[in-house]
């Protein structure tokens, strides 16, 4: 199992342990984690499932695909931390990863 | 006796009496006459891919299952959203262009521009003032007597909303509703009854007025005053947009995508959500139990309602979809109003369930880079209205069957009687 905490707007931290191979979005729902709507279910579709990863975790996360830049495009909070949930498949090099959870989706 | 017999006539055959390739979802009678669940139904099992050769709108191809909406939607590089989104094809001698119709990269930029003034962010600073806005309506209604929901307050409210966001004189809001309508309710483009006439004066009227509200804007902006946070000044004063003004279709076409965006949509499902609790008593009781459930409720009933019952594309290249081959060029039409009824993706999709297992996941809003724009400013009108509704009335009883919108795009209600119980202390 891979160790990781998200953290709310608000500053509380959750932290949870993930499967390798399910996606970041998935371990999110699971564990009632508030703040990540997901509503198209995880293809890359909606957007509401952005997240920020913290600065030291994002080399092991690697950049967004093509459409998955067209998507956080649409939310005018996105900057170079960001990606979508859904989108992140979980590695066992991520453990101890810190995921920031945006104040708001859109 | 004549009158009656004519109204036989134009009542629709039962859909699994007609030869199912002569099925013709576009028929603005389905939405009107309240008839469209069966005849999709039938399609989605039977041929949920389905062709029409002949129809006023030209052939074109209509998906009908969910899974099949997300595939189209998602893909915009085989499916263009040029040039238009409705069913129809716009008249020609008035040309509209706007990002809901454009591909990348034109339309992410001209998106970028815009979409912070309906982010949550902004949103939130919005909510007191709409909150009392919403307040004053209701507070004005009559009690235990019977009145014209749609009119009272599903359009009054909308309006309200949208001359806020367009920081739109507030005694004119109802030249919004009116600009609305016409946009979209032409016959070619809908199956609608707005005259050629009457929409071009309204369409003229509509460009000049914000032209002028941009000018206005413009001067301000100069002389030194900060930008204000309205749709017209974010338009006037972003690099991408500014010369807008320069290019008459799209600055029209633009300012009909947020009127009509922000207008039909949020008032048919206000009228929509009042319908729901009156049909589904039991859920009724279930919100006034719980109002903490007004937020699943709201999806819920948007889902429901599907106030745009389509979305149109084109294929930019032979395709396969469900089976069949999409030819470069045909016309491909989501019906969203279908897929949100498909029960292999939403169980019991015609009860109205206000704690449903993801209520968030349904099509109204559309998936991919066309995702509405403004799905969380509909949403909190939504949400509010209902807390307000809660805090005063213990039912609003729908009398009769309301009237419905002739039209194949727009799926909502002319009129709404209905009578409100007052809280009992
Ligand atoms: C319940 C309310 C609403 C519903 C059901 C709705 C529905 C939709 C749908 C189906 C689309 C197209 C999605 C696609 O092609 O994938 C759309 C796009 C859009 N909507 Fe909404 N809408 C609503 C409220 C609003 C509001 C309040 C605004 C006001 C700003 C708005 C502005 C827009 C804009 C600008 C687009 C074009 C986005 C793009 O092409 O990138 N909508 N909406
Ligand atoms: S869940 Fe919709 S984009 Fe990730």
């Amino acid at each position: 199992m891979i160790d990781l905490t998200f953290v709310e707007h608000n500053g509380e931290h959750h932290r949870v342990s993930a499967k390798q191979g399910t996606n970041l979005m998935q371990v999110a729902v699971d564990n009632a984690i508030p703040g990540i709507d997901a509503d198209c279910g995880g293809s890359c579709a909606c957007g509401t499932c952005h997240v920020r990863v913290s600065q030291q975790w994002l080399d092991k996360v690697g950049a967004p695909s093509e459409s998955e830049a067209l998507m956080l495009e649409m939310t005018p909070e996105h900057d170079a931390r960001s990606r979508l949930a859904c989108q992140v498949t979980i590695q066992p090099e991520m453990s101890g990863m810190i995921v920031d959870i945006p104040e708001f989706q859109m | 006796m004549t009158s009656q017999t004519s109204q036989e006539n134009n009542m629709l055959p039962d859909p699994y009496s007609v030869p199912l390739e002569s099925i013709n979802l576009s028929d603005p009678n389905l939405y009107s006459q309240n008839r469209w669940e069966d005849y999709f139904r039938r399609v989605r099992d039977e041929d949920p891919v389905h062709y029409l050769k002949e129809s006023p709108f030209g052939p074109f191809w209509s998906v009908t299952r969910f899974e099949d909406i997300v595939a189209v939607d998602t893909n915009h590089v085989d499916f263009s959203s040029e040039p238009w989104i409705m069913i129809g094809d716009p008249d020609p001698t008035l040309p509209l262009e706007n990002f809901i119709s454009m591909d990348p990269p034109k339309h992410d930029d001209q998106r970028a521009a815009v979409q912070s003034v309906v982010a949550p962010r902004n949103l939130a600073a919005m909510e007191d003032l709409i909150r009392e806005r919403i307040a004053t309506i209701l507070d004005k209604l009559p009690v235990n007597e019977s009145f014209d929901w749609v009119s009272n307050v599903s359009i009054e409210l909308t309006s309200q909303m949208l001359a806020t966001i367009f920081d739109f004189p507030y005694e004119d809001r109802h030249k919004l509703v009116y600009w609305s309508e016409m946009a979209t309710g032409a016959p070619e483009l809908s199956g609608g009854t707005a005259l050629p006439e009457e929409r071009f004066a309204a369409l003229q009227d509509m460009v000049t007025t914000f032209a002028g509200l941009w000018e206005q804007k413009s001067a301000s902006r100069k002389a030194g005053n900060p930008v204000g946070f309205d749709l017209i000044s974010l338009l006037e004063s972003n690099e991408d947009t500014r010369d807008m003004i320069t290019r008459p279709a799209e600055f029209m076409g633009n300012l009909g995508l947020l009127i009509v965006g922000g207008n039909d949509t949020t008032r048919h499902s206000i009228s929509g959500s009042v319908l729901a609790m009156d049909r589904f008593p039991e859920e009724f009781e279930k919100l006034c139990a719980n109002p903490k459930l007004i937020p699943s409720m709201v999806s819920e009933i948007i889902r429901w309602q599907t106030p745009l019952s389509h979305m149109r594309r084109v294929a930019n290249c032979d395709i396969e979809l469900g089976g069949k081959l999409i030819k470069k060029g045909d016309k491909v039409v989501m019906w969203y109003i279908s897929g949100n009824r498909d029960d292999r993706v939403i169980d019991n999709p015609n009860q109205v369930i206000i704690d449903r297992a993801k209520a968030r996941h349904h099509l109204s809003f559309g998936f991919g880079i066309h995702r509405c724009m403004g799905n969380r400013l509909g949403e909190m009108q939504l949400r509010i209205t209902w807390e307000e509704i809660l805090k005063r009335f213990d039912k609003i009883e729908v009398l009769e069957e309301p009237e419905r919108v002739r039209s194949n795009f727009v799926s909502g209600y002319t009129s709404m009687q209905v009578k409100l119980r007052p809280k009992s202390r």
